[in-house]
């Protein structure tokens, strides 16, 4: 079944991180996947978690060019869902006695392997950031998650002037690609 | 403080805020200095990296708003204390009583129901060993998922009475004795499929709980005695690593699998049974497990919850002690022959697998009402 206008409308939003979209996508299929999770041993965090977990994976998906869902958006993270609550339950060593559903699902190794390889290197980012401490922390996080102006960081962190926050952010930026690229082997 | 406006310059670079001069000045110096060239890629990368990051982590942002809106307006529930002005709570002030009423009820029938479990099922430890029959529930939906197919057919189940539990079983004699395991035949009597589909009415011949084996006897006018079983049932003890391969009934079809003796006790070092590595599932009890000569070993009997794969298997010899002891009180059962010679040496899977299977049967135990 190939996704018709109004879902690649919706990805294409997702894609854009529009929150209309994200919204309606979550409104759609969260309660389909918190069922699903409650049923097999699951805790409403556990549902959450894997819900946005898939949402990420999603939204990875639409992102890539060559991007094409070939099935509803609702089957498709149904099957991520599942395939990483399976995947949870067996890390926890929480045999689930039978994980039966009849619901359609679809094959999604392939698209978990790039998004765990990609929460990897998020991994190591977040730790660089983490052990950064403060003020770096939230001035980079500011600077380059929130994509504040120098201006606006000055007056948030009390800096004299725009400058003095600039040099402030370059000398936290080179302690920060210290920390990454300790762990990060560019190549690999 | 080089370095910071060293890495200002590439910033600049990367992000195309240099004019045509300073571009061309610092393209020259990227050129000639290979250790700056190489922090402009690494940098670039880096850039790259942080540039998903910070896409990923805004994305979650968006999904924990996204979450906290739905569950404000009711759209999403966890639980919790509902929202005062979510349409739901209006619902539940609506059916507070019904609902309660109903929670009740059902505690109640919970709590009858697993008393009546505790009740007449036999001590198995705690959580951590799962019986392999198959709960009523599941012989339900097969029963109606099925029903179409077998309606020309009329079942042998009496007509009033209720299906309890299901499982597997195999002929250990050519006069249509079969074993099973004890926790199999919950109910008053049982019947046996074979796998073409044919019932035959069965009684339970004898119920050893202690060993959790039971035997029936087919009494049934439609059923043709075969003349020899292909199968042995193996008297000695089994290597450890031995290949195994069983066949059961965890659903209507007769289901194979295969895998390995992976110890020589069963659960808690139980010196009645072996360890098997196999995927077993509810509906595979009373299952024959045969090694590669195609010798009866073991009957698939309990799994282990907490670990994927293990299972126990009732050994074969016990078979033998158990039919011997019968033999001394029960006359009747003088006739039991059991099978010790092996057709299936040497033959590949596949052939075993299409002269066993007709000696499998699915054992379904019912009581009246």
């Amino acid at each position: 079944m190939k996704a018709d206008t109004n879902e690649q409308a919706l990805l294409k939003g997702l894609a854009l991180n529009d929150s209309k979209s994200i919204e309606t996508i979550y409104k759609d299929n969260f309660t389909m996947v918190q069922a699903f999770i409650l049923q097999n041993n699951g805790s409403y965090d556990d549902a959450r978690d894997i819900f946005q977990e898939a949402m990420i994976a999603l939204y990875e998906k639409a992102q890539s060019e060559s991007f094409v869902l070939t099935c509803q958006i609702k089957t498709y993270v149904y099957s991520i869902c599942r395939r990483l609550w399976l995947k949870r339950l067996q890390q926890l060593g929480r045999y689930s006695n039978q994980i039966d559903s009849l619901d359609e699902t679809v094959p999604v190794e392939d698209d978990l392997d790039i998004h765990e390889k990609r929460n990897a290197e998020f991994a190591i980012m977040e730790r660089a950031m983490n052990s950064l401490g403060e003020p770096c922390k939230s001035l980079l996080e500011g600077y380059y998650l929130k994509k504040m102006g120098m201006q606006d960081l000055a007056d948030e962190f009390g800096y004299t002037n725009a400058d003095n926050a600039k040099n402030q952010k370059y000398k936290c930026l080179m302690r920060l690609k210290k920390l990454f690229f300790s762990q990060y082997n560019i190549g690999d | 403080m080089d370095d910071i406006l060293l890495l200002e310059a590439i910033e600049r670079y990367l992000a195309g805020e240099m004019n045509a001069n300073e571009r061309e000045y610092f393209e020259n110096l990227r050129k000639n200095t290979p250790e700056i060239d190489q922090m402009v890629v690494e940098h670039n990368m880096f850039l790259h990296q942080m540039e998903f990051y910070s896409q990923n982590w805004n994305l979650k942002q968006s999904l924990h708003l996204a979450h906290s809106k739905l569950l404000e307006r009711g759209d999403v529930y966890e639980g919790g204390e509902l929202s005062t002005r979510g349409k739901v709570i209006q619902i539940w002030n609506k059916y507070k009583r019904v609902t309660a009423i109903a929670a009740s009820v059902g505690g109640v029938i919970a709590l009858v129901i697993s008393g009546l479990v505790m009740y007449f099922s036999p001590v198995v430890n705690g959580n951590q060993l799962e019986q392999l029959s198959k709960a009523i529930e599941v012989i339900k939906k097969n029963q109606q998922y099925q029903g179409n197919l077998i309606n020309e057919v009329k079942s042998k189940i009496p007509e009033n009475a209720r299906l309890i539990s299901g499982g597997s079983g195999f002929l250990i004699d050519t006069k249509g004795y079969i074993i099973t395991n004890a926790h199999v035949l919950k109910g008053s009597g049982a019947i046996v499929v074979n796998s073409k589909g044919q019932e035959f009415k069965a009684t339970i011949a004898h119920i050893d709980q202690e060993r959790d084996l039971a035997i029936l006897k087919i009494n049934d006018p439609d059923f043709e005695s075969p003349k020899s079983l292909p199968y042995s049932i193996r008297k000695a003890k089994t290597d450890l690593g031995e290949q195994v391969f069983t066949l059961g009934y965890p659903k209507n079809d007769i289901v194979y699998g295969e895998g390995y003796l992976s110890a020589r006790t069963g659960y808690n070092s139980d010196s009645l049974s072996y360890q098997v590595q196999i995927s077993a599932n509810p509906g595979n009890s009373g299952a024959p497990v045969f090694n590669s000569n195609g010798e009866v070993i073991g009957i698939l009997s309990t799994r282990q919850a907490q670990a994927e794969g293990v299972a126990f298997a009732v050994k074969s010899k016990n078979i033998y002690r158990m039919v011997d002891e019968l033999k001394k009180s029960d006359t009747s059962l003088d006739k039991i022959k059991l099978s010790t010679h092996s057709v299936l040496k040497g033959l590949d899977r596949k052939e075993q697998i299409n002269k066993v299977e007709g000696y499998v049967y699915y054992v379904k135990a019912f009581s009246k009402q």
